[in-house]
C-alpha cells in the first residue's frame, strides 16, 4: 500500500479532525465577535465606568501569546479549583483572546465615525443600545471587513495551538497519523491543504461582503 | 517560586528571544528579496512565490513546525530542533514581510523614479539611494508589528520539544506542583518582550510620520 492509500484508508481521522477544527473555529469566531461588540458597547457613552479596566484587559491580551492564555486556563486554573476540559479551556481562551482583538479593530474604526449621525439618531429617539445595534455596528463591520477577515484567519490558525493542550483537532489528527504509520510528510500536506481551503473560503466570503459594502457605499475601506 | 524556578524561566525567555530574533532578522531580509523578485514579475517564479505567500499565510505555525521537523528525516535531512523551529518561523514571517515590502514598493511615487532616470541614475543606484531608504522608513511600523506577531506565535516551537518560555512552565510545575505562578510569571515576561516591541513601533511610527513627505 502506498502512503497515500494509507491516508485514504484512515480518512475518518482527518474528517473528525477537520470537523473539530471547524466546530471550534465557528463557535469561537461567533462568540468572540459578540464579545468584541459587547466590549466596544461597554466602552461607549459619556462616562463609562468600565472603560479603564476593559482598556487594560484588551491591551493585556494584545501583548500575550495565545498559547500562554490556553495554558493558564488548562493547567493553571485547576490549582484554584476551576476545572475545564481541554475543549472548554481552548474555546474559552480563543473567545477571550480574539474578542479583545475584535474589540480593538472595531474601536479603531469607531473613532473615525462622524458624531453627526449619532446626534441625529438620538434626536430621532433611538436608545443607545438600539442605535449601536442598528446604526453603528453594521457600518463598523462593513468598514473593517478586511482587517476582520485577517483576524478570522489568525483565529483559524490559533486553533492549531490547541493540539498542545491535547484537543483532538486537525493538526492533532495529522500528528497521530504520522506517528502511527510514520508518514509525516503526506499527512501534513493533507492537513495544510485543509487549512488553505478554509482560508481561501474565508477570503472569498470577505470579498462577497465587500460587494455588499460597495453597493452601500463603503468602498473606501 | 524559588530562585531555581526563576533561573529556568529566564532560560526559557532567552530561548524564545534568540530563536525569534534570528527568525526576525532572516524574515525581514528574505521578505525583501521575495518582494523584489515578485516586483520583477518573472513568469512562473512570480506565480510560484504568490502561491508560497498564500500557503504560508494560511498554514498555522504549529502545523508548519511539525511538518518541517517530522518530514525532514524522511527526505534525508536531519534537522535539529532549533534549526527546524527557525526554519518554520522564518518561512512564516517571510511571507508576511514580503507583502509589507511589496505594498510599500507599489505605493512608492513614480515621479521620483522619473526624476532619478532623468538625472542619469542607473536603476540599481536609484533603488539603493532613493527607493530603499524611504520604503524602509514607511514600512518599519508594519514590520515591527509583524515582529510582535512572530513573538506571539513563537510558543508553537514548544510542540517539537523546545523548552521555550511557555513550555518551561510545565517543567517548573512538575517540580513545584503549582502551575499558576510560573504561568503568570511567563505571561509577565512575554508582556515585557512584546511591550518593548510595541514601544519600538511607536517610536518608529513617530519617526515615519516626521520623515513622510
Amino acid at each position: 500500500m502506498s502512503n497515500w492509500e494509507i491516508l485514504w484508508a484512515s480518512r475518518d481521522v482527518f474528517w473528525q479532525g477537520f470537523g473539530n477544527t471547524l466546530t471550534i473555529f465557528s463557535i469561537s469566531a461567533v462568540l468572540s465577535f459578540l464579545l468584541g461588540s459587547l466590549l466596544l458597547f461597554s466602552m461607549e457613552g459619556v462616562r463609562p465606568r468600565l472603560k479603564i479596566p476593559l482598556r487594560i484587559f484588551i491591551d493585556a491580551m494584545r501583548m500575550l501569546p495565545f498559547l500562554i492564555l490556553a495554558y493558564l486556563f488548562y493547567y493553571g486554573l485547576p490549582s484554584v479549583g476551576i476545572r475545564m476540559t481541554a475543549w472548554q479551556a481552548g474555546v474559552l481562551a480563543l473567545v477571550l483572546y480574539h474578542g479583545a482583538y475584535f474589540a480593538e479593530i472595531l474601536r479603531g474604526s469607531r473613532i473615525t465615525l462622524s458624531s453627526g449621525q449619532e446626534e441625529a439618531a438620538i434626536a430621532q429617539g433611538f436608545s443607545r443600545p438600539t442605535m449601536f445595534l442598528r446604526i453603528i455596528l453594521p457600518q463598523l463591520v462593513l468598514r473593517t471587513r478586511g482587517v476582520m477577515g485577517n483576524q478570522l484567519i489568525i483565529l483559524l490558525k490559533d486553533t492549531a495551538f490547541l493540539v498542545i493542550i491535547t484537543v483532538r483537532e486537525l493538526t492533532a489528527a495529522a500528528n497521530s497519523l504520522s506517528s502511527t504509520y510514520f508518514i509525516p510528510m503526506e499527512a501534513f500536506i493533507v492537513v495544510i491543504g485543509f487549512y488553505w481551503m478554509i482560508s481561501l473560503a474565508l477570503e472569498q466570503g470577505i470579498r462577497f461582503l465587500g460587494r455588499i459594502g460597495e453597493k452601500r457605499g463603503f468602498n473606501n475601506a | 517560586m524559588d530562585g531555581n524556578a526563576w533561573g529556568l524561566l529566564l532560560q526559557g525567555a532567552w530561548t524564545t528571544a534568540w530563536i525569534s530574533g534570528v527568525s526576525i532578522l532572516l524574515g525581514v531580509f528574505l521578505g525583501l528579496v521575495v518582494a523584489l523578485l515578485r516586483l520583477a514579475k518573472i513568469p512562473f517564479l512570480d506565480q510560484l512565490l504568490g502561491a508560497y505567500i498564500s500557503l504560508a499565510r494560511a498554514t498555522p505555525l504549529v502545523t508548519l513546525i511539525l511538518f518541517i521537523f517530522l518530514s525532514g528525516p524522511t527526505l534525508g535531512i536531519n534537522l535539529n530542533r532549533s534549526t527546524a523551529a527557525i526554519m518554520a518561523l522564518t518561512l512564516n514571517t517571510t511571507a508576511f514581510n514580503a507583502e509589507i515590502w511589496r505594498s510599500a514598493f507599489n505605493n512608492f511615487s513614480k515621479e521620483q523614479r522619473e526624476a532619478a532616470m532623468a538625472v542619469g541614475m542607473t536603476p540599481w543606484v536609484y533603488f539603493r539611494r532613493i527607493m530603499l531608504p524611504q520604503t524602509v522608513i514607511t514600512s518599519l511600523p508594519n514590520l515591527v508589528n509583524e515582529m510582535s506577531f512572530l513573538v506571539k506565535g513563537s510558543p508553537a516551537i514548544a510542540v517539537i520539544g523546545i523548552v521555550d518560555l511557555t513550555r518551561v512552565t510545565n517543567r517548573i510545575s512538575a517540580v513545584t506542583y503549582d502551575p499558576l505562578p510560573p504561568i503568570l510569571a511567563a505571561g509577565a515576561l512575554y508582556m515585557a518582550m512584546i511591550g518593548l516591541l510595541v514601544w519600538g513601533q511607536r517610536i518608529a511610527e513617530r519617526k515615519a510620520n516626521r520623515l513622510a513627505m
